[in-house]
């Protein structure tokens, strides 16, 4: 068996066929042009975009908007390996007001509210504190929008508003027990330092439960894959709510408030908002269903060495290799069908590198006869959740997870 | 064609991810000053054009519209309706008619 640690072992790795597709080796021979463009192969809209690579401590990504920027990570890194390399993190601001400059001697982080201490907490004091290590993907809850059927409005993304980190912080209990929780409590909200252009626009804040916010695994993070956080992930500190979706980590968090009555403001009560049905979804059209906030994030996996139109040798084994994640537990399973879903084989998992990041699997299939094939993958998490075989939709996008297929030629 | 395809493979491969670091190896943090990019383009000239440019692009820049997919009537007025009521966009009577109808005549689909 390979290995599907974390370090991709160079070229030995590489020997897997498919590898990379059509679309990326156009991508790397046009490296001379001025400017390259990615297309994502989706009808009913412009499919092209183009890759930037003007943003500070950013190489290249996906320019989905420029302002505020929405930068997507491009897919073929998701084959690197499961950590994201923070300069390919995907980006995703609210608001275009947030700084671009930030003293870390005079940052302040505030909890206030139902607490016994107001505190004004500085990086130093952040740093000084107990410290921890959680691997998580952070997932925005619109990923994979632009593959609704039909199309609906928001950011257009693909499949690259996901990235997995190692992110070290410090627990988000242990600064509430600083504070000092005042009993009665029921809800901490976050904000950060990115502000509406327009006063009245509502200020982009989230909130947990106060039980959630003191599990121990909420984080405030200083730092990713070992390296402080790139400005535009949320320099210099961001929660992190494993398991949830990216709209609750709020970068540049400045201010935490605890809370004794139901938070009421937009974001809470309006915005980010699913179908309260089986996998969030219903017809276009549908009426007279319950909607509820955006929590956790759902299963997915992706083939990452095999793309829409590659060509597979007819009869003889090859390999088949891609990320997997459960959403709010871990994987316990990774499937792959050769047939379109009319049988499924397992596939090899790699090194568990913590229940909320990404999972590498692996296995040889063999397409018996020449023509057209369909590849699908599908993951079941450890609560014993598949992702389903019908297509996801709900009006504002959100939380896709259908089950991914590729389309291949066996030659 | 796939053939073709195995040396770029190779040399991606060369390209790995620096050692996640531990948890401990981080003392202090470094101040920032970095300027991040905006965009001054316009949307293409036409009728409601006028309307918005001068409404829209304040907030976020152009291409954030000119990525959505083609969308009916119905879905570009909510669409505009959303900026109006959910995030206080100050966009006159007029103004959101003639947004609407650029958006449709632009990005529509029946």
């Amino acid at each position: 068996m390979q290995d599907h640690d974390v370090q991709p072992s160079g070229l030995t790795r590489r020997r897997v066929l498919g590898g990379m597709g059509i679309a990326s080796l156009a991508l790397m021979s046009s490296r001379a042009s001025a400017q390259q463009t990615v297309d994502l192969h989706v009808p009913g809209g412009p499919s092209t975009r183009t890759i930037t690579t003007s943003y500070p401590q950013k190489g290249r990504m996906i320019l989905q908007r420029s302002s505020p920027p929405w930068l997507e990570t491009p897919f073929e890194v998701f084959d690197k390996g499961v950590f994201t390399p923070n300069d390919q993190h995907y980006v995703s601001w609210h608001w275009a007001n947030f700084p671009g400059d930030i003293d870390v001697d005079s940052y302040r982080l505030t909890v206030r509210g139902q607490v016994n201490q107001t505190l004004s907490l500085s990086l130093t004091d952040i740093l000084g504190l107990p410290r921890f290590d959680i691997a998580a993907v952070n997932e925005c809850a619109g990923v994979s929008r632009i593959y609704f059927v039909p199309r609906v409005a928001g950011a257009q993304w693909a499949n690259g508003s996901m990235s997995n980190a190692i992110w070290t912080g410090v627990r988000l209990k242990d600064v509430l027990d600083r504070a000092g929780v005042k009993p009665g409590a029921i809800q901490v909200r976050f904000g950060g330092l990115d502000e509406p252009v327009i006063p009245d626009t509502p200020k982009f804040l989230k909130s947990l439960t106060i039980d959630h916010a003191r599990d121990g695994e909420v984080m405030i993070a200083f730092a990713m894959n070992g390296e402080q956080l790139p400005l535009l992930n949320g320099f210099p500190l961001r929660l992190v709510v494993p398991g949830w979706c990216a709209v609750y980590w709020i970068k540049m968090l400045n201010d935490i408030e605890v809370l004794d009555q139901p938070d009421t403001n937009y974001w809470t009560t309006t915005g980010y908002r699913v179908p309260d049905t089986p996998h969030n979804t219903v017809k276009p059209g549908e009426t007279g269903f319950k909607m509820v906030p955006v929590t956790r994030n759902v299963p997915r996996s992706f083939i990452t060495n095999i793309r829409n139109g590659d060509s597979v040798p007819a009869g003889t084994p090859a390999s088949a290799r891609g990320i997997a994640f459960g959403g709010d537990c871990g994987v316990a399973r990774v499937d792959l069908s050769i047939d379109g879903g009319k049988s499924w084989q397992p596939t090899q998992l790699g090194a568990d590198q913590g229940t909320y990041g990404f999972r590498q699997w692996q296995t040889q299939f063999t397409l018996p006869a020449r023509g057209a094939r369909t590849l699908m993958v599908r993951c079941t998490n450890t609560k014993n959740e598949a992702q389903p075989d019908f297509q996801i939709w709900n009006p504002a996008g959100y939380l896709f997870n259908t089950i991914e297929t590729t389309h291949v030629v066996a030659a | 064609m796939l053939r073709a395809v195995l040396p770029m493979v190779g040399a991606l491969g060369l390209v790995l991810l620096p050692h996640p670091g531990q948890a401990a190896t981080i003392t202090t943090l470094k101040s920032l000053k970095l300027d991040v990019p905006t965009s001054d383009a316009m949307f293409p000239a036409g009728p409601g054009s006028d309307a918005i440019n001068n409404n829209c692009i304040a907030c976020h820049s152009a291409d954030h519209v000119l990525n959505q997919p083609s969308l009916s009537r119905e879905a570009w007025q909510e669409v505009v309706n959303k900026m109006i009521t959910a995030y206080k966009a100050p966009v006159s009577a007029d103004d959101a008619k003639a947004i609407v109808d650029y958006l449709v005549r632009t990005k529509g689909a029946s």
